[in-house]
């Protein structure tokens, strides 16, 4: 199975720019398959970056997000080698969390 | 309130605190914001007030999209105190598809990919020192991405 989380975070002139692939199906409940049956809805609803810990970004997603979700947010403060991780929470109760370092541009 | 009421509340108080980690997540997703079928709705549910369109907050998203599965979006924020940005789809079943919260250091700054099942407007709304601005722009969608 391909890598649930794939991320790259890049400090350059004081801000980080991190990147995150997230792969999930986020089926909105409402697409039906070849066989007319509707698959059920099933998307990531929370996503939450934390820098060595410590909450930096919170998203709340609803069925409008693409498929194999992709993000870029920015960050101040940190420093090469500090350590991003990123958690998806779906409404199945499933969940994946991945960790790196910010590496230095 | 006497000791034994105290008692009482604590211990209620500490079994609730167990189950905590399991319900985190239903009570953190705002089911009420993002199953609203309006854009008016799910502001609401988001506890937004009345938002008032601000030239400061720089909204990227391709004026034709060929494909409503996949269209990029780019928010920024140039408001000071910037605190969230949430971007809704006008005609999407479920109008609100994202809400970003920013704290220690992060920039409100956000680029990620949105399904439109049709053509519409987009709409980015800030919360920033406790008021709400806005920004739309239309997006011309060939082929609807909410199926």
């Amino acid at each position: 199975m391909a890598d649930l989380i794939k991320i790259r975070a890049r400090l350059k002139d004081g801000v980080t720019e991190v990147k995150v692939l997230m792969n999930h199906p986020m089926e909105t409940g409402r697409r039906k398959n070849d066989f007319g049956e509707t698959v059920p809805a099933h998307f990531i609803q929370l996503v939450t970056a934390a820098l060595n810990g410590k909450t930096v970004l919170e998203a709340q997603w609803g069925t409008g997000i693409s498929k194999n979700p992709y993000l870029t947010f920015r960050l101040r403060g940190a420093k090469a080698g500090d350590k991003i991780a990123i958690t998806w929470h779906d409404n199945k109760g499933e969940s994946n969390s991945l960790e790196v370092a910010v590496e230095a541009n | 309130m006497n000791r034994r009421v105290w008692l009482q509340y604590a211990t209620t108080l500490a079994a609730l605190a167990a189950f905590v980690p399991l319900r985190a997540l239903a009570a953190i997703w705002n089911r009420t914001a993002f199953e609203s079928t309006s854009v008016a709705n799910a502001l609401q549910g988001l506890g937004a007030g009345p938002d008032s369109p601000s030239p400061d907050i720089v909204l990227v998203a391709p004026d034709f999209a060929e494909n409503g599965a996949i269209v990029q979006v780019e928010v920024e924020s140039r408001i000071p105190d910037t605190e969230a940005i949430a971007i809704l789809a006008e005609k999407n079943p479920t109008p609100l598809i994202a809400n970003f919260i920013f704290s220690n250091g992060a920039e409100p700054y956000v680029v990620t990919r949105i399904k439109m099942a049709e053509t519409a407007e987009l709409k980015a709304i800030v919360k920033a020192g406790g008021k709400y601005y806005s920004v739309s722009r239309k997006v011309e969608v060939s082929l609807g991405g909410c199926g």
